[in-house]
């Protein structure tokens, strides 16, 4: 189960990766696409969406199942992963890279700072 | 081998099947006006009738049945459907719901005593037919509800309801639907709501709790009478999902529980068919406090002449037109007055011992039990480690048995749910039994066979997650061209 | 009467199995206090004893006759292979195809009635169908809330009465104001809608039985960012334009004239067709087609996440089963009457219907034709409504359908024909309407 050194977490299996002009990129992690199975659409918000850090930004639909996606931090959608529209099957292959979901331009820095490092999250896999 | 065609495959233009009356002469482009005509036919199949019947004759050999196959499906109540209440049905499937009242009188008739039937079963005082399925009639019963806390003037103030992590997702969907935000209780390690977890929950914000009782795990709630007191003292109401009524026929009534609201399920409990997936009808019961609540119209007795109400000023309203799915109510109006109490009674007491019979049998098999006690009409299993319950159904289906009810309630990881019901034989039972161990001996010695199963099924493993990600909702005409 | 197979040996058998002594041991968790109650219900009865009995219940219901009763539910012909085929005991007595593997046969037909409904309605998606036409067309309102994000709809008054009654109870608890937009006076006139509302909610032919302008009204809903939600006789799409022709978004319906018999209003079934881009909002089970690991084809339950079941307390809607067999009992009347049998079907309603109209005419009545209808009209009479309904009963005629208050055409009935109405009972009923008072001697011009 990878869990990259250089990204954030959530306890709900969000990762955040703060790129160089502030923007928070988001997706789930490699446990979250495993636990989910074989993702058939991925419904992504709109940008221009302002949203409080634990709302409900995304859902992510398996055939059996659907995963309520949160905000990790507050902020402005500033841009969406339309690519997964046809390809939903993207945040399975590639959950850190390719299958990213959105990204927020936060309004309170401190909020990415609060977030678990990969060494926390993982300690929350093992507990599961 | 080609795959079996569609109706439109079967099609060829010109092939004319049934012929209604003709048609004289007439100007329909005058009488409608052109611009109001379509401009395209719609394109429909056009066969023989003996085509037509070849079609839908082999379609229908493409499908399990309760009349050919065992079908235990926990939370389902797959029993037998009398044929006796198709006959029953035939007397009034040509009756029109305008016609003139007094000439309806024989059906409105059957419907005020099928509500009175229903209260004595229930220890209700009053009933709606209209609703047209289980989730329908409990949509009426938290409607009711609300409109119960409204006329208090306590409707702003009691904005929850409660419902337990094991419920049916119709529970907390139809309080979403009625307004209302959704509060989970958890189920303790008996396998019934936590009892300090629901006192907690509870509070003057809450508007009501639904319950089953058995639960969706097979078992009675024992603490039934201190949760509708803690409920009650709070000023909630108590509402009874009637899917599990089954179990307990003639033994205790939910009135008598304390329940204030009930909707019951006539194709589970009372034998109407489940027809592939619907028609279902969900008539939804109330204590005297609720009645003038009860969606319309109501069927009264005035004097000697049965009088459809619609005029009730404090009803929550209409649930669908008409008066809901009057040959169902027939179908299960002709079951309870075949079995009368004493029959009623024995239906529950033969599905729990056929329940429990199965339990033991399949604990023996070495299936986890997570609750290994006296169950009531259903129980929960798991396989053995390393065992998924998928895959066990899939192999059950090549022994000509459809599969238990997988992955409900969603509390139980690998949950399988059985639920014989009471029409069903021990040689049936033992025969179920049978194929589930043989099911287990070929996972032991082949964990492959089982993932590959099934092999003898008109269709093998679908690959549901290409019929999620390209949907392909209808016939393709331009495809086949 | 009973169903279960138990001898007393069985019962022996069973109870050893389990290791308790009685049937009433396995009821001790039951609090004891409310265990056993006595069920007030008459005996049980052999089945010869039971339909007597249910025999005459049916004759307390009055005999056939002469039939112009409409207002929603009519009795077409119907071919005796429709129910002989729908009724087959594999269509009936299965249970809701989860495991598709066994279910071919209902997933198949579903999918035929999906196209069907698509091609009968020019519009993209159609869902295994709802309960009934009124509840449909509540569910379609919802999706237009949830679409648009906006708290209000628009519903003609030729909605049917108690579809209208059934969208007030779903949209209510909701907060979704509903406004009614008026006749004027047999269709509805113009709109008049502003940017804050969902939808808006037109029957065609509407409930008196005239033809609205629904590219018209649809043009109207649109320039205000709503939807336009069509309420559509299924059997009229033989010979109507339908709703995707004039671009509205949804249309809903109730099926019964498409296969199935009148049945005192139930069971029925709702059908709803969306235009693909409002497949995410659309509530319902909805059928699939796919490849099984063979490579054939086969059909399976799709999208369910959008369902109860998975999304429990966010799902579109709380519904849970559809009306699988009602439905398919329409796929094979549709199939069984074919394109030019449905159209016969449809027209010979039209021209009776007219004909009738013509008839009262001749005979001294004023039927309102002011308004193109289609197979349904509205006749003013002499007498209130539900009682011309009863004196045409007592004579053995069933026709008179009350138009209700709120339409404020006086005393009305609506007059409905089907393909099966003939000469001669056109002449029954119009000897009736003589013999029991009902023609006007002032008629409201309409």
């Amino acid at each position: 189960m990878r869990t990259p050194d250089d990204l954030r977490y959530a306890e709900s299996h969000e990762w955040a990766r703060k790129d160089d002009d502030g923007t928070v990129v988001v997706g789930i992690t490699d446990f979250a696409q495993d636990q989910l199975g074989d993702v058939v659409f991925v419904e992504l918000p709109e940008v221009g969406r302002k949203v409080a850090k634990g709302d409900t930004v995304a859902v992510i639909e398996s055939v059996k199942t659907a995963s309520d996606i949160y905000a990790p931090v507050s902020g402005e959608v500033v841009a969406v992963n339309s690519a997964l529209e046809s390809r939903p099957e993207t945040v399975n292959e590639s959950p850190y890279e390719d299958g990213w979901l959105f990204g927020i331009a936060p309004s309170d820095p401190a909020e990415y700072d609060q977030l678990l490092d990969a060494k926390a999250y993982a300690a929350t896999l093992d507990e599961e | 081998m080609a795959d079996f065609p569609l109706i439109y495959e079967r099609s060829k233009p010109g092939r004319r099947g049934a012929q209604p009356p003709a048609v004289r002469d007439f100007d329909l482009a005058a009488a409608l006006g052109e611009e109001n005509l379509r401009a395209e036919a719609p394109r429909l199949p056009e066969v023989s009738e003996l085509d037509l019947v070849r079609h839908y004759t082999q379609l229908a050999h493409r499908q399990f049945s309760i009349d050919a196959n065992f079908y235990p499906l926990g939370s389902c109540t797959m029993k037998y459907n009398p044929k006796v209440n198709e006959e029953a049905a035939k007397l009034f499937s040509d009756l029109h719901p305008y016609q003139a009242p007094e000439t309806a009188q024989g059906a409105l008739q059957l419907m005020h005593e099928l509500q009175q039937d229903l209260c004595a079963i229930t220890g209700m005082d009053a009933f709606s037919l209209q609703p047209a399925a289980g989730a329908h009639g409990e949509l009426a019963g938290v409607l009711m509800i609300r409109a119960y806390h409204e006329a208090r003037g306590e409707g702003d103030q009691r904005r929850v309801v409660i419902v337990p992590d094991s419920a049916h997702g119709t529970n907390p969907a139809t309080a979403a639907m009625a307004g209302y935000e959704v509060v989970e209780v958890p189920t303790g390690p008996s396998g019934e709501v936590d009892l300090d977890a629901y006192k907690a929950a509870m509070g003057p914000n809450v508007a009501a709790v639904m319950l089953t009782n058995p639960s969706t795990l097979g078992l009675f709630e024992r603490n039934i009478v201190e949760l509708a007191r803690v409920a009650h003292e709070a000023g909630a109401l108590l509402y009874y999902d009637g899917a599990n009524l089954n179990a307990i026929l003639g033994r205790v009534r939910p009135g008598d529980m304390g329940f204030d609201v009930v909707h019951l399920n006539l194709h589970k409990t009372f034998t109407t068919p489940h027809g592939g997936g619907g028609p279902g009808t969900g008539p939804v019961g109330v204590k005297a406090h609720l009645a003038e609540f009860l969606p319309v119209p109501v069927i009264e007795k005035r004097g000697e002449e049965y009088v459809a109400v619609d005029d009730r000023p404090r009803s929550v309203g209409r649930m669908r037109s008409h008066f809901g799915n009057f040959g169902n109510l027939v179908r299960a109006y002709t079951y309870i007055r075949a079995l009368g109490a004493e029959g009623l009674r024995q239906v529950s007491g033969y599905a729990v011992l056929n329940a429990n019979y199965l339990r033991v049998k399949v604990k023996e098999l070495g299936f986890r039990v997570p609750f290994d006690r006296i169950n009531m009409h259903e129980f929960v299993a798991q396989p053995p480690e390393g065992l998924r319950t998928l895959d066990v159904a899939k192999a059950l289906l090549d022994h000509g048995m459809h599969p238990m009810t997988v992955y409900f309630p969603l509390t139980v990881k690998e949950a399988m749910m059985i639920e014989p019901t009471e029409t069903e034989s021990l040689e049936t039972l033992d025969a179920y039994v049978e194929a589930l161990g043989q099911v287990l001996e070929r996972a032991a010695a082949d964990p492959a066979y089982l993932k590959g199963a099934p092999y003898t099924t008109p269709v093998r493993r679908l690959d549901e997650v290409k019929a999620a990600r390209q949907p392909v909702l209808r016939y393709e005409f331009e495809a086949a061209d | 009467m009973h169903y279960h197979p138990h001898t007393p040996d069985d019962e022996r058998r069973a109870l050893a199995a389990i290791g308790v002594g009685s049937i009433d041991e396995l009821f001790a968790d039951l609090p004891a206090e409310l265990r056993d109650p006595q069920l007030d219900l008459p005996a049980g009865m052999d089945e010869e004893a039971l339909l007597d009995h249910l025999r005459a219940l049916a004759a307390k219901n009055g005999a056939r006759g002469p039939d112009f009763l409409g207002g929603g539910v009519r009795r077409h012909f119907i071919p005796s292979v429709t129910p002989h085929l729908a009724l087959q005991s594999e269509f009936v007595t299965a249970y809701t195809p989860y495991q598709p593997e066994v279910s071919q046969g209902i997933l198949q037909a579903t999918f035929e009635y999906q196209t069907m409904m698509c091609e009968l309605t020019g519009l993209d998606v159609s869902n295994a169908s709802m309960y009934d036409g009124a509840s449909a067309t509540a569910e379609a309102a919802l999706l237009a809330v949830r679409q648009t994000g906006r708290d209000r709809v628009v519903v003609s008054r030729g909605v049917h009465p108690e579809t209208r009654a059934v969208i007030e109870t779903y949209l209510r608890p909701l907060g979704v104001r509903i406004d009614v937009a008026e006749l004027s006076p047999l269709t509805t006139a113009a709109l008049g809608i502003g940017d804050d509302v969902a939808g808006v909610i037109v029957q065609q032919p509407n409930f008196l039985g005239y033809l609205e302008e629904m590219r018209r009204l649809t043009d109207e809903a649109h320039a205000a960012g709503a939807l336009m939600i069509a309420v559509v006789d299924p059997l009229s799409l033989a010979l109507l334009a339908p709703p995707g022709a004039y671009c509205a978004d949804v249309a809903v319906g109730d099926g019964q004239t498409l296969g199935n018999p009148p049945a005192f209003g139930g069971p029925t079934f709702g059908f709803m067709v969306v235009r693909q881009d409002l497949l995410r909002q659309f509530p319902g089970r909805i059928v699939g087609q796919t490849t099984d690991v063979d490579g054939k084809r086969a059909f399976v339950l799709t999208l369910q996440a959008r369902e109860q079941h998975i999304r429990r307390s966010k799902a579109k809607s709380n519904i849970c089963t559809n009306h699988q067999l009602t439905a398919l009992m329409a796929t094979i009347n549709v199939a069984a009457l074919g394109p030019e049998g449905l159209r016969q079907v449809a027209a010979g309603s039209v021209e009776r219907a007219h004909a009738l109209a013509s008839r009262l005419a001749e005979a001294g009545y004023e039927p309102l034709t002011s308004g193109r209808f289609f197979a349904e009209f509205v006749l003013p009479v002499a007498r209130p409504a539900a009682e011309v309904r009863s004196a045409l009963a007592a004579r053995g005629v069933h026709a008179g359908v009350p138009v209700p208050a709120e339409y404020g055409l006086g005393d009305a009935v609506l007059l409905s024909a089907t393909e099966r109405v003939k000469d001669e009972d056109i002449s029954a009923l119009i000897a009736a309407l003589d013999a029991v008072g009902a023609r006007r001697a002032e008629v409201a011009r309409g």
